[in-house]
C-alpha cells in the first residue's frame, strides 16, 4: 500500500492536481486501507490526503496513552469509533512497575463522552480501569459493541455489571488475564433478557462464582455466540449443557473439567462435543481430570489454536495423546511439563505450527522441564514457525545456530533461561554466537528477548543484523555501554527497548538522544544510569517525558546527581508532563 | 521519513564484516546476489587485495575505527579500505571457534562446512592459540575487536569458560524481583489447581471443590487470607483463626517475610543483614514505629490500618493483608495518630525537593 501511495504522490506532484479526485473517491480508496501503519503513511503524502484520511479514520491505535491527549486524538479523528490504548510499560507484567504508576483510562472515556464520540470499540492493555470508568463507558455510548481488556486492573465485577446492564448492543466482552476483584455479585444476570447480540464472552480470569442458570440462559439466547471462555467456577455438567446450546462455537475455553468418565454426563458431553464441528480454538482446563480428555479428541483434528498453559493437570501421556490428534495446529501454548520428549511429539505432529509458547510450570524451584533439545526438535519439525516464547532450563550456541538455520522466518523470538546468566550448557561460553545466528538468519525479526550469559558481542550482532527489530528486551546482559550503543546505533526500526539489571550507563543513554523521539519508549531499571545523566537527557529533549521511580524514598537522592537511578522510563510525548503521576514518580 | 536513506547505505557493508567461516553465515551467503558476492570477503591464497593490505595496517586503523565507534557511526564507505587490521586480539572469533573445536570431536550433524573453507578451518587452531601472529586467513571486524578487548580477559584455552568478570556481579540469585518474567496469574499454577484425577468423588460437585480454595472464607474454620509485602512478588497466606491477638499476627508476619526480605536485600545490597537489622525490620509493624506497617483491606474494599478494632471484629472484616513500608503509609495519609513524627517530616522534605526539580 505504501508503494501505491508513493506512486500516486510522485505522479501527482502538485497539490492542486489532487482536486481532480473528489474527496469521496479518495475516501473510498482509503477505506481499503485498514492497518494503522498504512494509514499513517497515507496521511503523510500531502495535506489534502492528511485531511481526508484523518476525517475518515475510524480505528485508531495509541501505543502509549501518555504520548498524546485524548482531546487531540478526538480533534484529529472526528470519525473515531474504535480505539486501542496501551498504558503501563511491558515490565509492569512482572511487577517491576510500582503499583500506582498510572495508566488510567478514565480521562479518555470522560473526554470521549464529553465530545460525543460515537465510540463502539475499546481495547485496553495494561491500564487501570476503575468501576467508575466502566460505568461511564456503559452510559455514554449508545452503540458500544466491544470491550477488550488485557492485563488491566482496578475494576470489580460491579463495573462489569454496569457494562452488561447498559450496553444493549454489546457483542464482545473479552477479559484476558486481568486482576479483577470479584465481588461475586450477579453481574452476569445484568444482561437483559432481550440481549441477544453476544458474539464473544471471555471471563476466564474471574475468580469468583457465577450463577450457572443465568449463564445457561444467556448462552441459549445468543445465537451468534462464537467465542466463549469460562472460568473455573463453571463445572463439567454446565459445560455439557452449554455446548448442546452452542454447536457453532469457534473458540471454547473450558472452565473446570473434573468429572467421572463413566457417568452419563460424560457421555452427553462427548455427544455435544462431536456436534461442535466449528471449534478451532481450545483453552482453559483450569481444573482437569485428565482421563476425561478423550472426549475432546473428536474436535482436535480441526483445532488451529490450543492453549493449555493454565492446565498443569494435563501432563505426560494424556497430553501427548491429545496433541497427536491436533494435526492442524498453528498456535500452541503449553507448560514445560510437556518436556523435550513431548515437544518432539509436537514437532512430528504439528507441521503447520506457527506460534509456540512454553511456560514454566514451577518457576520458583527453577527447574524447567525443557532444554535446548526441545527447541531444536520443534525447529526441525515445524518450518513455518515464526513466533516463539520459550522458558527453559538451559541453552547452547549449537542449538541456537541449528534453530536459526531451520527457521529463518522468525518474527518474534523470546528465549528465557530460568537462570538468567547461565552460559552455554555444554561449552560454558556466552550465548553471543547463538543469538548472533538468530538475528543473522532471521531477516524479518521484529521482536527479541535474550537471556543467558551474554557479552557486548551479542549486541554488536544485533546492531548489525537485526534490521527490522522493533522491540528488544534485555536482562542481566552486556558488559559496558558499548552493548547498548551498538543496539541504539544499529537498529533503525527500534521502537521499544527495555533493559533491566545490565551495566549500561550514561554513556549509552546519552549517545544519541535524538533516537528516543523515533522510539516509543525506553525502560531501564537496575542499570548504571545516574540522576545526572537522566537530567541531562531531559534537558536536551523537551518532547520526552523522562520519569524516574525511586521507591527507596532516599531523600538524599534528590541532591546527588551521581546517584544511580533505580527505574527510569522515558517516552516521546506531545502531551507534556503528565499530571497524574504519583509521588514516587518524578518527571525530570 | 526517518532517515531511510541511511539504512540502505549502511546495510550492504555491514553484511560482510563478520568472517565467512562463521558457521551460521553459510546459508545467507548462498542467497546473496552476484554483486554482493564480489564484494564479500573471501578466504584464499595470498594475492587477494585485502590480505596484503591487512598485514600492513595495524594500530592506525584500529584507532580510527574506535573513534568512529565512539561517534556511533557504523556504516562507512568502501569496506575494502578499512577495518581489516592485524587481528592481534582473536577473542571475537575465539569464542565461537573454541566451541567449534570442542565440538568437532563430537561430529554433531549441524556442523556442515562447505568444502572451500576446509583449508582455512585447519588453520584455526593455530590462530586460536597463537594470537600474536598476524594471520592472513582470518578477517576480524575492528569494531568487534575494540569491544572484545574490554569485554574479554586474556585468551583462554579452548574449553575453559571465558567469563568476563563484570558479569559475575550480575549473577541472579534465587529470588529476584520480577524473575522469571511471567505474569502473576501464571505463578503458583501447580499448587493452586486441583489437578488430581477425581475418580470417586462424583457426588462432590466441582463448585464446592473450588470454593474451598478461595482465599476468603466466611466459615469459621481455617480462615486463610492473602498477605502481600511490598517489593516481594510472591505472597503468602495466613490462617487468622489460628491466632487470637494482633501480637501473634505480627509475629507470624515476621516469620513469613523475614526470609524473603533477607534474600531480597542480599541480592540488591550484596550484603548480609545482621540479625539485629532483621529484627528491626519487623519490629513495630503494628504501631508504626518500625520500617514496615501492616494494613488490611476490609469487606468494603477500603484500606485500613491494622490494630484499631478488637481482634474478633477485625477477623470478621478483613479480606486481605498487606505489609507496606512505613514511609509509604505516611504518604497515603491515613491520618492515624500512630504516624511517627519523622515520617511526616520526610514527606514534607520530599515534596519540597520535588518542587525544586521542576
Amino acid at each position: 500500500m505504501v508503494s501505491l501511495c508513493s506512486f500516486i504522490s510522485y505522479y501527482w506532484e502538485e497539490e492542486k492536481r489532487m482536486n481532480y479526485f473528489p474527496d469521496e473517491v479518495l475516501e473510498h480508496v482509503f477505506d481499503f486501507v485498514t492497518s494503522s501503519r498504512d494509514r499513517n503513511a497515507l496521511s503523510q503524502v500531502c495535506k489534502s490526503w492528511y485531511r481526508i484520511e484523518s476525517s475518515s479514520r475510524q480505528k485508531v491505535f495509541i501505543g502509549n496513552c501518555y504520548a498524546i491527549s485524548p482531546e487531540r486524538v478526538i480533534e484529529r479523528f472526528p470519525a473515531l469509533k474504535s480505539i486501542a490504548l496501551k498504558g503501563k510499560p511491558h515490565f509492569a507484567d512482572f511487577n517491576l512497575v510500582p503499583h500506582e504508576w498510572g495508566g488510567f483510562v478514565y480521562p479518555w472515556i470522560e473526554a470521549f463522552a464529553r465530545n460525543r464520540v460515537g465510540l463502539e470499540e475499546l481495547r485496553l492493555k495494561r491500564m487501570v480501569v476503575s468501576d467508575d470508568s466502566l460505568e461511564l463507558l456503559s452510559r455514554s455510548f449508545a452503540n458500544f459493541k466491544s470491550l477488550v481488556l488485557v492485563s488491566c486492573e482496578g475494576f470489580t465485577t460491579d463495573g462489569l455489571a454496569a457494562i452488561a446492564a447498559n450496553c444493549r448492543c454489546l457483542r464482545e466482552l473479552d477479559l484476558q488475564e486481568n486482576e479483577v476483584e470479584d465481588h461475586r455479585g450477579h453481574w452476569l444476570s445484568c444482561f437483559h433478557d432481550s440481549h441477544t447480540s453476544l458474539v464473544s464472552l471471555n471471563f476466564a480470569c474471574l475468580k469468583g462464582d457465577i450463577n450457572l442458570g443465568v449463564l445457561e440462559r444467556l448462552v441459549a439466547r445468543s445465537p451468534n455466540l462464537r467465542s466463549l471462555r469460562l472460568n473455573r467456577a463453571v463445572p463439567f455438567d454446565t459445560l455439557q449443557k452449554i455446548l448442546m446450546q452452542s454447536p457453532n462455537l469457534v473458540d471454547l475455553g473450558v472452565g473446570s473439567y473434573v468429572h467421572d468418565p463413566d457417568s452419563e454426563t460424560y457421555d452427553k458431553l462427548v455427544t455435544a462435543i462431536e456436534k461442535c464441528k466449528s471449534v478451532r480454538s481450545l483453552s482453559g482446563f483450569l481444573d482437569v481430570a485428565p482421563h476425561c480428555l478423550p472426549a475432546f479428541h473428536s474436535i482436535c483434528p480441526n483445532l488451529t489454536s490450543l492453549n493449555l498453559s493454565y492446565a498443569p493437570g494435563i501432563q505426560g501421556g494424556e497430553l501427548t495423546k491429545l496433541i497427536r490428534h491436533c494435526r492442524k495446529l498453528q498456535r500452541l501454548w503449553i507448560l514445560d511439563c510437556i518436556g523435550d520428549k513431548g515437544l518432539e511429539v509436537v514437532a512430528s505432529t504439528c507441521k503447520d505450527l506457527q506460534e509456540l509458547r512454553v511456560f514454566p510450570s514451577d518457576p520458583y524451584i527453577g527447574h524447567a522441564a525443557v532444554t535446548e533439545e526441545g527447541l531444536v526438535a520443534i525447529s526441525s519439525g515445524c518450518p513455518k514457525l515464526h513466533s516463539i516464547l520459550y522458558f527453559c532450563q538451559q541453552m547452547t550456541n549449537a542449538a541456537l545456530i541449528t534453530v536459526a538455520k531451520n527457521c529463518p522466518n522468525f518474527i518474534r523470538f523470546r528465549l528465557c533461561i530460568l537462570d538468567p546468566t547461565k552460559p552455554d550448557a555444554v561449552t560454558q561460553q556466552p550465548l553471543d554466537e547463538g543469538f548472533g545466528a538468530i538475528v543473522h538468519s532471521c531477516r524479518g525479526l521484529r521482536r527479541l528477548s535474550l537471556t543467558g550469559l551474554l557479552t557486548d558481542q551479542v549486541f554488536l550482532y544485533i546492531g548489525m543484523y537485526a534490521e527490522q527489530l522493533e522491540m528488544l528486551s534485555i536482562a542481566f546482559a552486556g558488559d559496558s555501554d558499548k552493548g547498548m550503543q551498538y543496539v541504539l546505533n544499529g537498529c533503525k526500526r527500534l521502537r521499544k527497548l527495555e533493559i533491566r539489571d545490565s551495566p549500561f550507563g550514561n554513556g549509552a543513554l546519552l549517545m544519541d538522544v535524538g533516537k528516543y523521539e523515533a522510539m516509543r519508549s525506553l525502560w531501564m531499571s537496575s542499570c548504571e544510569v545516574t540522576l545526572g545523566g537522566c537530567k541531562t537527557l531531559a534537558k536536551k529533549m523537551p518532547r520526552l517525558n523522562v520519569e524516574i521511580m525511586n521507591e527507596n524514598e532516599q531523600t538524599d537522592f534528590i541532591f546527588d546527581d551521581a546517584q544511580k537511578v533505580d527505574k527510569m522510563y522515558l517516552y516521546r510525548t506531545l502531551a507534556g508532563q503528565r499530571k497524574d503521576a504519583p509521588d514516587f514518580v518524578w518527571t525530570l | 521519513m526517518e532517515g531511510c536513506s541511511k539504512i540502505t547505505e549502511a546495510c550492504p557493508q555491514l553484511l560482510d564484516l563478520i568472517p565467512r567461516e562463521r558457521e551460521w553465515l553459510v546459508k545467507r551467503a548462498d542467497e546473496r546476489s552476484s554483486e554482493e558476492k564480489k564484494l564479500e570477503l573471501r578466504l584464499g591464497p595470498p594475492g587477494e587485495e585485502w590480505s596484503l593490505r591487512e598485514n600492513a595496517k595495524n594500530a592506525d586503523d584500529r584507532e580510527r575505527d574506535e573513534s568512529l565507534l565512539s561517534l556511533g557511526y557504523f556504516s562507512n564507505g568502501n569496506q575494502h579500505t578499512r577495518k581489516f587490521s592485524s587481528p592481534e586480539n582473536l577473542q571475537p572469533g575465539s569464542v565461537w571457534f573454541n566451541q567449534q573445536l570442542s565440538q568437532q570431536a563430537k561430529a554433531t550433524p549441524f556442523l556442515q562446512f562447505p568444502s572451500k573453507t576446509v583449508t582455512t578451518r585447519q588453520s584455526l587452531p593455530v590462530m586460536a592459540k597463537e594470537s600474536s601472529q598476524p594471520c592472513c586467513t582470518k578477517v576480524v571486524v575492528d569494531l568487534q575487536q575494540s569491544a572484545e578487548k574490554k569485554a574479554f580477559s586474556p585468551p583462554a584455552p579452548a574449553n575453559t569458560a571465558v567469563v568476563p568478570s563484570s558479569s559475575q556481579k550480575r549473577t541472579a540469585p534465587g529470588s529476584v524481583v520480577g524473575w522469571p518474567p511471567i505474569r502473576s496469574s501464571r505463578k503458583n499454577l501447580a499448587s493452586s489447581s486441583s489437578s488430581k484425577p477425581v475418580t470417586d468423588s462424583q457426588n462432590e460437585s466441582p463448585n464446592k471443590k473450588v470454593a474451598s480454595e478461595k482465599p476468603v472464607e466466611t466459615c469459621k474454620k481455617g480462615m486463610f487470607v492473602k498477605i502481600n509485602m511490598d517489593g516481594v512478588p510472591i505472597g503468602r497466606k495466613v490462617d487468622l483463626t489460628a491466632y487470637d491477638s494482633y501480637e501473634k499476627l505480627s509475629t507470624v508476619v515476621d516469620e513469613l517475610f523475614r526470609g524473603l526480605l533477607t534474600a531480597q536485600r542480599d541480592s540488591s545490597a550484596g550484603g548480609i543483614m545482621s540479625e539485629q537489622e532483621e529484627e528491626k525490620a519487623f519490629m513495630g509493624v503494628l504501631d508504626g514505629s518500625g520500617e514496615y506497617t501492616l494494613v488490611y483491606e476490609d469487606n468494603e474494599g477500603d484500606r485500613m490500618l491494622v490494630g484499631d478494632v478488637p481482634w474478633h471484629m477485625f477477623v470478621s472484616m478483613v479480606k486481605r493483608l498487606r505489609v507496606l513500608k512505613s514511609s509509604e503509609v505516611s504518604a497515603l495519609s491515613l491520618g492515624s495518630s500512630k504516624q511517627g513524627k519523622e515520617s511526616t517530616d520526610e514527606m514534607r522534605r520530599k515534596n519540597f525537593a520535588a518542587k525544586i526539580l521542576f
